[in-house]
């Protein structure tokens, strides 16, 4: 059951990526080039996401006991804002400029059945397995001087 | 579909992500972060296959509104070692920042996250920087 309703999320997710544009790199770099051709149409994607999910999270879910499927609400706890945070997200920025792409589009991408969409999905996989390596490295050393 | 104005389609597009996120929640209790998705289908399928049944939907997903819209996929024109070093880069620092555009974006937003707020303004302005040095600073 909750394989039917993760892969139904997965597909209306994707539609969304799709018809959004988000899966579009021109459209993606054209909505960061600010000082050039700008093409603000991206905004709406975020603000229609935004329009949904906040009232969600902040009227409803907190009336809501249990999910549908499953026992438990799994909610992020961190609220520490730290340089991995940071400069994740700064490499992350740079990487999205370059490549045009982000995670979840480069995953609907591989629909367009375009090798390069392959080559974005190893190198982005390779590079979440190095930084979950970082992740360890700077982890121990943070335990080792506590 | 063709009539329609584009920022109405990117804003229908956005609703249909926000009702996914939102369903995850209310289904699975999950958040729906596709960098955490990813990388625990990528590392423990056996104990998340649920993670796998979203990462599948999602290129089901895009194929079923280009073959039902009719809209042609878009073009991907990237020389290779720019493919190669911004996917890499993607990967690298959506992990390392805990999170990315839906993660951060609309969930971490939507929770009024202070992380998620740094995290999203951050990567933005990263973006812009960089598209905007690739387009006017005379470098690729």
């Amino acid at each position: 059951m909750n394989l039917v309703a993760a892969l139904a999320c997965g597909i209306l997710f994707g539609v969304g990526l799709a018809m959004s544009g988000m899966t579009d790199i021109e459209r993606v770099i054209g909505f960061f080039d600010v000082f050039g051709d700008w093409d603000p149409s991206l905004a709406f994607v975020m603000g229609g996401g935004l329009l949904i999910s906040l009232p969600f999270f902040q009227l409803v879910q907190p009336k809501l006991k249990r999910p549908v499927i499953g026992d438990i609400f799994r909610m992020p706890t961190r609220t520490d804002i730290d340089t991995r945070l940071v400069g994740g997200a700064a490499l992350f920025g740079i990487g999205w400029g370059v490549v045009g792409l982000c995670p979840g589009p480069v995953i609907a991408a591989l629909a367009h059945l375009d090798v390069d969409i392959i080559w974005v999905t190893l190198s982005m996989l390779a590079g979440m397995l190095v930084a979950d390596q970082i992740d360890r490295l700077l982890d121990a050393g943070k335990a080792s001087r506590a | 579909m063709t009539t329609l104005h584009p920022f109405l389609i990117s804003l229908f597009g956005g609703f249909c992500i926000g009702i996914a996120a939102v369903l995850m929640m209310v289904l699975l209790g999950r958040i729906a972060g596709i960098t955490g998705i990813i990388f625990q289908s990528m590392t423990a399928p056996a104990s998340n296959l649920w993670a796998i049944a979203f990462v599948v939907g999602l290129p089901v997903g895009a194929l079923l509104f280009h073959s039902l819209s009719g809209t042609p996929v878009p073009a991907f024109d990237v020389p290779l070692p720019m493919i190669i070093a911004g996917g890499f880069l993607v990967g690298l620092g959506t992990r390392l920042g805990s999170g990315c555009t839906s993660g951060h974006g609309i969930c971490g937003l939507g929770r009024l996250s202070a992380r998620s707020i740094v995290a999203v303004c951050t990567f933005m302005l990263f973006a812009f920087l960089t598209v905007f040095l690739r387009l006017h600073g005379g470098i690729v």
